[in-house]
C-alpha cells in the first residue's frame, strides 16, 4: 500500500457560509465574520460587473471556497473543455483555498440539465470518475474536493457501496472529499440505510470540508419518508448529531452552512454558522485535551 | 455509467409522459416513480426559475401562468447548452416572437430583448468610461476625426413598438399608465459602472452608435445618422455619448487625404 500524506486542508477549520448577494451590505456592516465564504463557481463566470466587485471585496478578508455545480464529473460524456477553462480562469482570478464539485452528472449529449443527477456505482463508472477528477485537477493545477451526493433513486447495476466508491476515487485520483452531512442523512433515509454506518465506512481522513444544510420531507410511492436536498431550511438536529460524531472522530474541519433557497436574513444565517463555530471550538479543545 | 443508462435516464427526465428508465433499483419492492419525479421536477422547475428570474417584466406582462407555459416549451425546445445559466434565455425573445398566442402582443419579444441585454450588461467586462474633460478641449475638427471604443456592456435594442416604455412600466421603473404615444423606441442598455442603465436613444441615436461601433469616425457616424433620421441632433447625441459614459477609449484618425474614405 502506498503511504499517502494527509490532504492539505487549505480552508481554515472555521465556519463558512454560502455567500448570497443580498447579504453583502449586511456582512460589511456587521462585526467581522471570522470564517470563509463559498460561492457557486458558475455564478461568477461573467467577465465583470457587480458579482466580481462583491466577491473581490469579500475575498480581501476571507478565505474562499469555489463550489462547482456544472462540471458533470459523474457523466458518461467527456468533460466540457470550455467549462474547465472557465473554472481555471476563475481559480486564477481568485486563488481560492478550495475548489469542489459533485459526484453527479448534469450534462447529457450537450444539453445542461441544471440538476445533480445520480450515477450507478460500478467499476466502469469508477474508472470514468477517476479520469474526470484527474483531468479536472490537471486542468486547474490544483487538488479538488469531491462531494457525496443526495440521491432519491438507486441503480440496479450498482455493485460498489457509495463510501467505497468515494474512497477509491480519492485514492486513485488523489483528490480530497467534501462531506455533506445532510446528503448523508437524505440518502440513508431515502434508501433505508444507516447514516452512522455510512459515516463509519467513509474515509474521514480525506475530508477537506463539511457541508451542513437543511432538507425538505415528503413520502415516496410506498409511503416511506423521502427527504429532498432542498438547502432551504435550518440545519436539523439529526444533521447536527452527525456533525458532532464526525468532529469527535476527525477533529475540527472547515464547515459550511449551505442555504440556497428561501434564504434568511444575514443574522439568521450567521447564527447557524456561529452554532457550528461552538462545536468546532469544543472539538479543538477535546483534541488538545 | 454506460452511456445507454444515462441516455435512458435523460430521456425520461425531459418527457413527463415517458416511462421510468428500466435501470432503477426497486425501492422497498416498488418502482420508484415518485422518487424519479423529484429529478424530473428539479430539472423543469430550475430551468423555468432561471427564465423567470431573468425576464420578470415580460412575465408580468403575459402573466405567470402563460410565462410558465412559455418557459417550459422553450426549455424543452432549447435546453441550455452550457452550465452558464446566466446566459440561458438569450434566445427566448426569438422563440416568443414565433408563438401564435403572442402575435397580438408582438412588443413582448422586444421587452424580452431588453431584459436579456440587461443581464448581459450586468455580467459584461468592466471598463472605466472616459470623463467629459477628455473631450472638453477638443476642436470640432479633432472631434470629427475621433474613432471611439464603446463600453463593452453597451447594447441597443431597436423596437417597432414603445418597448422601452412598456418594459419600464412593468419593471417598476415607471408608473403604469396608458401609452398615448404608441411609437417605435430604441433602447440603450449599458453598465458604465456597477448599475445597468436603460434609457431611450434620441432620433438617429441607434444609427450613430452603430456606426461608431463599426469603427467609423465621429464625423462619418454623424453624417450617416443624419441621413438615416432627419431629426438627428449631433449636440444632443454627443452629450449622451460622453455624459452617459459610453466611451472607454478613443483614437484620432489621420486627416483625410486625396478623397480616400475615412
Amino acid at each position: 500500500m502506498v503511504l499517502r500524506s494527509p490532504l492539505p486542508v487549505r480552508l481554515p477549520a472555521l465556519p463558512g457560509v454560502g455567500f448570497k448577494p443580498e447579504h453583502f451590505d449586511d456582512i460589511l456592516a456587521d462585526r467581522p465574520f471570522d470564517g470563509f465564504f463559498e460561492v457557486h463557481a458558475e455564478n461568477y463566470m461573467g467577465a465583470g460587473g457587480p458579482p466580481h466587485a462583491r466577491l473581490g471585496r469579500l475575498r480581501r478578508n476571507h478565505a474562499l471556497s469555489l463550489h462547482g455545480v456544472g462540471l458533470s464529473i459523474g457523466g458518461a460524456d467527456p468533460l466540457d473543455r470550455e467549462h474547465l477553462a472557465r473554472l481555471k480562469a476563475l481559480c486564477d482570478r481568485y486563488e481560492p483555498e478550495s475548489f469542489s464539485e459533485h459526484l453527479a452528472w448534469s450534462t447529457h449529449a450537450g444539453a445542461f440539465l441544471n440538476d445533480l443527477l445520480p450515477l450507478p456505482y460500478t467499476a466502469e463508472t469508477l474508472d470514468r470518475v477517476v479520469a474526470h477528477v484527474a483531468q479536472t485537477q490537471d486542468a486547474l493545477g490544483r487538488r479538488m474536493l469531491l462531494e457525496n451526493p443526495a440521491t432519491y433513486v438507486a441503480f440496479a447495476e450498482s455493485d460498489i457501496p457509495e463510501t467505497a466508491f468515494l474512497a477509491a476515487v480519492a485514492r486513485r485520483a488523489g483528490c480530497g472529499l467534501l462531506l455533506d452531512l445532510d446528503n448523508v442523512l437524505v440518502s440513508a433515509t431515502n434508501h433505508g440505510t444507516s447514516p452512522e454506518a455510512w459515516l463509519d465506512a467513509f474515509p474521514l481522513a480525506d475530508v477537506g470540508e463539511i457541508h451542513l444544510a437543511g432538507h425538505a420531507e415528503t413520502t415516496d410511492d410506498a409511503g416511506a419518508p423521502l427527504l429532498i436536498d432542498a438547502h432551504g431550511a435550518v440545519v436539523p438536529d439529526p444533521v447536527w448529531a452527525l456533525y458532532r460524531r464526525v468532529l469527535r472522530r476527525a477533529g475540527p474541519l472547515p464547515t459550511l452552512i449551505e442555504w440556497d433557497n428561501d434564504v434568511p436574513a444575514w443574522p439568521a444565517l450567521r447564527a447557524e454558522a456561529e452554532r457550528a463555530r461552538g462545536l468546532l471550538v469544543a472539538a479543538a479543545h477535546d483534541e488538545a485535551a | 455509467m454506460s452511456a445507454a443508462v444515462q441516455s435512458r435516464f435523460a430521456a425520461a427526465l425531459r418527457d413527463p409522459a415517458a416511462a421510468l428508465p428500466p435501470d432503477l433499483a426497486l425501492s422497498r419492492g416498488r418502482v420508484p416513480e415518485r422518487r424519479f419525479v423529484v429529478y424530473r421536477n428539479n430539472v423543469a422547475a430550475s430551468l423555468r426559475a432561471a427564465l423567470e428570474t431573468r425576464f420578470p417584466a415580460s412575465r408580468r406582462i403575459v402573466g405567470e401562468a402563460f410565462f410558465a407555459e412559455l418557459a417550459g416549451a422553450y426549455a424543452r425546445a432549447h435546453p441550455p447548452r452550457s452550465a452558464l445559466m446566466m446566459a440561458y434565455g438569450d434566445g427566448l425573445a426569438d422563440f416568443a416572437a414565433a408563438v401564435p398566442a403572442l402575435a397580438s402582443a408582438a412588443y413582448v419579444a422586444d421587452v424580452m430583448r431588453i431584459e436579456a441585454a440587461r443581464t448581459r450588461a450586468y455580467h459584461a467586462a468592466d471598463a472605466e468610461p472616459l470623463g467629459p474633460e477628455r473631450f472638453a478641449a477638443m476642436r470640432p475638427e479633432e472631434l470629427q476625426r475621433l474613432r471611439i471604443t464603446l463600453h463593452p456592456s453597451l447594447e441597443i435594442v431597436r423596437s417597432a413598438y414603445p418597448a422601452l416604455t412598456i418594459w419600464a412600466m412593468n419593471a417598476g421603473e415607471r408608473d403604469l399608465a396608458p401609452i398615448v404615444d404608441w411609437s417605435p423606441e430604441d433602447a440603450l442598455v449599458v453598465r458604465p459602472a456597477l448599475d445597468v442603465v436603460v434609457r431611450r436613444l434620441p432620433a438617429g441615436g441607434a444609427a450613430f452608435l452603430g456606426a461608431l461601433a463599426a469603427g467609423m469616425t465621429l464625423g462619418t457616424a454623424a453624417r450617416l445618422a443624419a441621413g438615416n433620421d432627419a431629426g438627428f441632433d449631433l449636440t444632443l447625441n454627443l452629450a449622451g455619448l460622453i455624459g452617459a459614459g459610453l466611451v472607454v477609449a478613443m483614437t484620432a484618425a489621420r486627416p483625410r487625404r486625396g478623397g480616400r474614405a475615412p
